[in-house]
C-alpha cells in the first residue's frame, strides 16, 4: 500500500518536471517570437538625416536594420558619418529627420530626462577610454552600477564576472595609469558589459592600439558577442580587423549607406 | 534603502567638493554669514519697532481743549457726546481749576501763578480721550472738532507720523540692503557650484554616458549649495540667540528717553527662535536656489 503511494507520488513528480520543462520551452519560443525581431528589428533606422547646428550634414537618409545578437561593422572614411550614426543610437544626438529605434525604444523621441534608461541597456566603448583616473579598475567598472544605487553586495559578482570576461581578474586594484592601452580598453569593455546590456556600441575602440593589441581587444568583443549574445555595432576604419573577422559590414559614404555585406570585408578603398 | 544610499553618497560628495574648493566655499559661507547677520539685525530692529509702535499706539490719546467761555453745562454735555462716539474708549476730564492747582503746587510755577487773581484762570477745561482704534483716529478727531465750544484738538499725529516714517525708511533700507546681499550671496554660491561642476565635467560626462539618472547627477551639487547655506546660517543663529539675549540683559535696566515716552528692547523669547528658524530657512533656500541655477545653467541634463 505504502509502496503504491510512493510510486504514484514519484510518477506525479516526474509529470510535474516535464510540465515545467514544457513551460520553459514555450516561454522561450514566445520570448524569441516577440523580442527576436519577428515583429520588430532590434535596431532600425528609417530615412535618418542628421544636420548639425553649423549646417554640416552628418547623415543624409540612412536606412538600416540590425538583428539581435548580430555583429556589425560600420566602416567608411573619416567624416563619413560613422560616429554620427553611433551617437544617434545612444541618443547623444537626435536625428534631424527620420526614425531611430533601439530595442523597441523610440530613441529619436526619447525625452532628455529619460535618456538614462536607454543608456543602462547599452554599453559604450570609445577610442579614448574615458576611465576615471582616481578610481581603481574595480571601482571604475563598479562606478555605473554604484551610481544606479545598487548595493555593493549585488555589484561585486557583476564586476568580477565582467573583469573575468575581459581577462583582467588580476588587475582589480590597479589604477588606469598603471595599465597599458589595451588593458585600459578592456576595463572600458568590462564597465560597458557589467550591467549585461543588450547592445554594445564601439566607436573606433582600437584606434589608439597597435595591431596585436587590437586583435586581442577584438577577440574579447567577439567572445562577448558569442557567449553573452550581446549585439555589437562597431564603427572602425581598421581594414585588418574587418577583413579578418568576416562579419556583416555596412559601408557609410557621405552620410549614406553605400554598401551592406554579410560576411563582408573592407571595401571602401576598392570603390575609390 | 536605495534612496538613503544615493542621498548619503551625494552628501559625501558635496562635503568633498566643499573641502576641495576650500577658499571658494569659505568665501560663499562668509558671504552667507554676513548677509544673514544683517538679516538678523534687520529682523530684530523691525521686531522692536513693531513692539514700540504698538506701545505708542496704546498710549496715544487725543487732548481736547474747550473754549474759555464754555459753561459747566456745556462741558458736561460735551463729555457725554464724546462718550457716545463709537471709536472712543475712555474720556478723562481735567477742569481748568485742577490745572491751576497743579501748577500752583509746582515749585517752578508757584511765583508766576501767585501773580494771578484768585478768579483769573488762564487755563482751559480739557478732556483726554483714549480711542479704541488708532487707525480711525483722524475721523474721530474731525467729529470732535465739529462739536460746539471746542477750541483745539491735539493728538500726537505729527510725532507719530514722523517716527513711523523714520522707522519705515529704516525698514525699507534694511530690506533693500538685505535683498541686495542675498543676491550677491546667491551669485557667489552659484559660482562656487559652477566651479565644482567644471572641475568634475569629465566625471559628469561619464555618468551621463553610463546611464546615471539626472537626479543622481544633480543631487551632489544641490546638496553642496544647501550645505553652504546651512553652514552659513550657524553663526548668525548663534549671534541672534546669544547676542540679542546679552544685549537685552545689558540694556533692560537702562531706558532711553524719547519724545513719545520710553523705549525698551522687546524681550528675546518672542523673537529669537522664530528669527533663527527664519535664518536657517533663508540660508538653506538661498543655497538651494543658487545651486539650482548653477545646475540648470551648467549641467544641461
Ligand atoms: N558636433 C558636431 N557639430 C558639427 N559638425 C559635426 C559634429 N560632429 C560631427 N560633425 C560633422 O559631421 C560629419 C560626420 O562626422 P562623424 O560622424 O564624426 O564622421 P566619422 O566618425 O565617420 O569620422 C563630419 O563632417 C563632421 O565634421
Ligand atoms: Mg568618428
Amino acid at each position: 500500500m505504502i509502496q503504491v503511494l510512493i510510486r504514484v507520488s514519484r510518477r506525479a513528480n516526474d509529470l510535474y518536471g516535464i510540465k515545467e520543462i514544457l513551460k520553459k520551452y514555450f516561454f522561450l519560443c514566445y520570448n524569441n517570437y516577440y523580442k527576436g525581431g519577428s515583429l520588430m528589428e532590434f535596431i532600425e533606422l528609417k530615412d535618418v538625416y542628421k544636420v548639425y547646428k553649423n549646417g554640416v550634414t552628418g547623415l543624409a537618409g540612412v536606412n538600416l536594420k540590425i538583428k539581435k545578437k548580430d555583429f556589425v561593422f560600420i566602416i567608411g572614411h573619416t567624416a563619413s558619418g560613422k560616429s554620427t550614426l553611433i551617437k544617434l543610437l545612444y541618443r547623444e544626438e537626435r536625428p534631424t529627420k527620420g526614425n531611430v529605434s533601439v530595442g523597441g525604444i523610440d530613441v529619436a523621441r526619447l525625452r532628455n530626462s529619460k535618456v538614462y534608461k536607454l543608456r543602462r541597456k547599452i554599453g559604450i566603448v570609445f577610442q579614448d577610454y574615458k576611465l576615471l583616473p582616481k578610481l581603481t579598475v574595480y571601482e571604475n567598472v563598479a562606478y555605473p552600477l554604484d551610481s544606479y544605487g545598487i548595493s555593493s553586495k549585488e555589484i561585486r559578482p557583476k564586476v568580477l564576472a565582467a573583469l573575468e570576461q575581459v581577462g583582467l581578474s588580476d588587475k582589480t586594484r590597479s589604477f588606469p595609469h598603471e595599465l597599458s592601452g589595451g588593458e585600459q580598453q578592456r576595463v572600458c569593455i568590462a564597465r560597458a558589459i557589467a550591467n549585461n546590456p543588450k547592445l554594445l556600441l564601439c566607436d573606433e575602440p582600437t584606434g589608439n592600439l597597435d595591431p596585436d593589441t587590437s586583435k586581442e581587444i577584438m577577440d574579447v568583443i567577439e567572445k562577448i558577442n558569442k557567449e553573452l549574445g550581446t549585439t555589437v555595432v562597431m564603427a572602425t576604419h581598421d581594414k585588418d580587423i574587418v577583413n579578418r573577422m568576416k562579419k556583416r559590414v555596412v559601408v557609410i559614404k557621405d552620410g549614406l549607406v553605400d554598401g551592406d555585406y554579410l560576411k563582408g570585408s573592407y571595401k571602401v578603398n576598392e570603390s575609390d | 534603502m536605495k534612496v538613503i544610499r544615493i542621498l548619503g553618497k551625494s552628501f559625501i560628495n558635496a562635503c568633498k567638493s566643499l573641502v576641495r574648493n576650500l577658499s571658494l566655499s569659505l568665501a560663499s559661507i562668509t558671504c552667507t554669514i554676513i548677509t544673514l547677520i544683517l538679516v538678523s539685525i534687520g529682523l530684530l530692529i523691525s521686531y522692536n519697532i513693531r513692539e514700540i509702535t504698538k506701545n505708542i499706539e496704546k498710549e496715544l490719546t487725543v487732548v481736547i481743549f474747550m473754549t474759555k467761555d464754555a459753561t459747566s453745562e456745556e462741558v458736561i454735555k460735551t463729555k457725554s457726546d464724546l462718550e457716545k462716539i463709537d471709536n472712543v474708549e475712555k474720556v478723562i476730564f481735567t477742569s481748568k481749576d485742577d490745572v491751576k492747582d497743579r501748577f500752583k503746587n509746582d515749585e517752578k510755577w508757584t511765583s508766576i501763578i501767585s501773580t494771578l487773581n484768585e478768579d483769573d484762570n488762564p487755563f482751559q477745561d480739557s478732556f483726554e480721550v483714549v480711542v479704541k482704534n488708532v487707525r480711525d483716529i483722524n475721523e474721530t478727531v474731525t467729529t470732535i472738532k465739529n462739536m460746539d465750544k471746542i477750541d483745539t484738538v491735539k493728538y500726537g499725529e505729527n510725532s507719530v507720523n514722523e517716527i513711523v516714517s523714520i522707522f519705515d525708511t529704516i525698514k525699507t533700507g534694511t530690506i533693500v540692503l538685505v535683498g541686495g546681499l542675498v543676491l550677491v550671496t546667491a551669485f557667489l554660491i552659484t559660482n562656487t557650484i559652477k566651479i565644482t561642476i567644471f572641475s568634475r565635467r569629465k566625471e559628469i560626462d561619464i555618468m551621463r554616458l553610463v546611464g546615471t539618472s539626472n537626479t543622481v547627477i544633480k543631487l551632489p551639487y544641490l546638496t553642496e549649495g544647501l550645505l553652504i547655506g546651512i553652514l552659513g546660517s550657524i553663526i548668525p543663529i548663534l549671534f541672534t540667540i546669544f547676542g540679542y539675549t546679552l544685549i537685552y540683559s545689558k540694556f533692560s535696566s537702562m531706558t532711553v528717553s524719547n519724545i513719545i515716552g520710553v523705549i525698551t528692547l522687546a524681550s528675546p523669547e518672542g523673537i529669537i527662535y522664530i528669527a533663527s528658524l527664519f535664518l536657517l530657512m533663508l540660508g538653506a533656500l538661498t543655497g538651494m536656489f543658487a545651486s539650482g541655477i548653477a545646475v540648470r545653467k551648467y549641467l544641461k541634463v
